[in-house]
């Protein structure tokens, strides 16, 4: 496996970027954001073919969508470091008139986004509709899709994931942010997933799980999944994630899944990341 | 007057279903998915000719919206397929998400409109899709009156980018309008002129118009009768013409009164021309069981309700004059 010195200090200065932007705007969704900033950074600046010259269409490309839309600062952080648009815009973040909306969407035209997310349970099904598209265009690239744990409580995941291996979708990676937690407390107290893996082994997918916030676990349960292609199984990742991480008070407690750090609290943070590329 | 007769009686969703038929041969990027009702939307020659550009999604209306959505990128032009009230109702967050606010071009078809579905009763008979459509920023609404017009305005919508709802019904109708028409989204069809009253019809009540114009005509009275078959964007020029020749207006759709064609025409009045007028459509109620014909009667959608409308819209016209 490659060396991932380059990936920690991307990864480093995203997570940066994600507790000044909650904290500048003074609400958002710190949590899961930091949680997944290493699958974010993993796939664009490794993984995925893709290109910051923004086309909707994106075809000969893969492309990422984003079903948890709230966590969006780590996704508009990420673009804005692959070099979507200046990384100065990030300061915008849910301020009146910016492109950086709270949850992310095509509306306002920021490049690298290609459908609105922020109301739970839609991506999984968009991704797939896009995966079909690339299929009928003989396109062989890879969709992939981002979803929250505690979002695989809405109904319309389990249609979709119905749909996908009846019509063998098998250029298509779905992650689950497995980080145990939603707004109310646990997912095991809120609503019990139990084993979310096998259930989606029950609907036909092909199944893995490794530690999110592990580069090197993470990049080879991707390509193990991505060598599985042609067995038309679509894959699901079921990705151990730390809420917070790696920020002491903050992984592991729901609390921080959307509040935003006073100022104390965001010196207290940012003295834990190690500032790598300069902050916007 | 124009006379109108016609020849044939066909459903309007075999008007849907074979535009597609025409757009499956012609477009290549038209794609069709079905919620379990292949059948009912008339789409079994599309899928015979286009099994690969046919996605039978089972009875998962949301996720079909949604991968409507994401089929879009890539340049697919997608058609969903489902009853109105699992076209909308039943999916209006996934609507007003992943397709309106993210401007994508897919084109929600949806039949069995209205109390015309008939027997299957309330739960099935949505009057309330035209208001849910119509408040979605960018969405076109589009409510075709017979077989022709229908197939016409599928055409018309493979051509158009943009979200779009289609609305058609399940009874056998009188075609009656030409076969060779062009669709054009946005405009109004001038049915027949008059100086005395404007009816403003959409869907299944262009016809009952037509006849309640020859009805009124006995009476003598001449109704200007304009066909509304898109709801949004909505013709306002057609309207105010109409309306500044003849003083006064009457609504006539197969939809609650409330969130339909009647109420944007009224805001055009209310804020342009204001003029005395009346609505033929349900009266915030849900409909119930029965033949197509006996609703259309019990819930007032016929065509001696709309001359009953236009009487009273005339005395009040009256009265506003003197």
């Amino acid at each position: 496996m490659a060396d991932y010195t380059e990936l920690k200090r991307i990864a480093s200065q995203v997570r940066r970027d994600i507790i000044r932007m909650v904290h500048g705007a003074k609400n958002g969704h710190p949590g899961g954001a930091l949680g997944c900033t290493d699958l974010l950074v993993l796939l664009y600046f490794k993984l995925m073919k893709h290109n910051k010259n923004f086309n909707m269409d994106g075809k000969g490309e893969d492309l990422f969508f984003l079903s948890n839309g709230h966590i969006c600062a780590v996704w508009y952080s990420t673009l804005a470091r692959a070099g979507y648009f200046d990384i100065k815009e990030l300061a915008t973040h849910r301020k009146i008139n910016s492109r950086l909306q709270g949850h992310p969407t095509p509306h306002e035209h920021l490049p690298g986004i290609r459908i609105a997310s922020g109301s739970l349970g839609q991506g999984l099904s968009n991704a797939i509709g896009a995966a079909l598209t690339k299929r009928l265009n003989g396109d062989d690239r890879w969709v992939h899709v981002l979803m929250g744990d505690g979002e695989q409580n809405e109904g319309q995941i389990w249609e979709a994931a119905m749909f996908a291996p009846h019509h063998k979708i098998d250029n298509l990676i779905a992650y689950v942010d497995y980080n145990g937690i939603q707004i109310d407390g646990h997912t095991d107290e809120v609503m019990n997933l139990l084993d979310l893996g096998a259930k989606y082994k029950a609907f036909g997918w092909e199944v893995y799980e490794c530690d999110g916030n592990n580069f090197e676990e993470l990049e080879k349960t991707i390509l193990a999944a991505q060598a599985s292609r042609g067995n038309g199984k679509p894959k699901a990742i079921m990705m151990k994630t730390k809420m917070g991480y790696p920020v002491d008070f903050m992984m592991g407690n729901h609390k921080w899944h959307g509040v935003a750090p006073n100022d104390e609290q965001k010196d207290k943070a940012l003295a834990q990341i190690e500032e790598t590329l300069g902050d916007y | 007057m124009k006379k109108y007769t016609y020849t044939d009686k066909k459903d309007t969703r075999s008007g849907f279903g074979d535009g597609m038929t025409e757009l499956g041969r012609k477009n290549p990027n038209v794609v069709a998915l079905c919620a379990d009702l292949t059948g009912s939307l008339k789409l079994d020659d599309f899928k015979k000719e286009n099994p690969d550009r046919f996605f039978q999604v089972g009875i998962a209306e949301a996720n079909m919206i949604g991968i409507a959505a994401g089929m879009t990128i890539g340049g697919k032009i997608p058609f969903t397929s489902t009853f109105a009230n699992f076209s909308t109702g039943r999916v209006y967050d996934q609507i007003r998400q992943s397709v309106a606010y993210s401007h994508k071009n897919v084109k929600i078809c949806a039949s069995h409109a209205g109390l015309t579905l008939g027997e299957d009763g309330a739960t099935h008979q949505i009057l309330e899709d035209i208001g849910m459509m119509k408040m979605l920023p960018g969405m076109v609404v589009i409510n075709p009156c017979d077989y022709n017009q229908t197939k016409a305005a599928t055409l018309a919508i493979a051509d158009y980018y943009g979200p779009v709802y289609l609305r058609f019904g399940r009874p056998v109708v009188p075609v009656f309008t030409p076969a060779d028409q062009k669709f054009e989204i946005g405009k109004a069809w001038v049915v027949n002129e008059g100086k005395d009253v404007s009816i403003f019809c959409t869907g299944h009540l262009v016809w009952e118009s037509i006849i309640a114009g020859e009805m009124l005509a006995e009476k003598g009275i001449e109704a200007d009768i304009i066909n509304l078959h898109t709801i949004k964007p909505l013709d306002t020029a057609a309207i105010l013409a109409s309306v500044k020749k003849t003083g006064c207006v009457v609504s006539a759709e197969e939809h609650n009164i409330w969130g339909g064609l009647g109420e944007s025409i009224a805001h055009v009045l209310a804020t342009e021309y204001p003029a005395p007028m009346e609505f033929v459509g349900t009266k915030d109620t849900f409909g119930e069981s029965g033949t197509p014909d006996e609703l259309m009667k019990k819930y007032g959608l016929k065509a001696e309700n709309i001359v009953e409308a236009v009487l009273k819209v005339i005395e009040r016209k009256k009265v506003a004059v003197s």
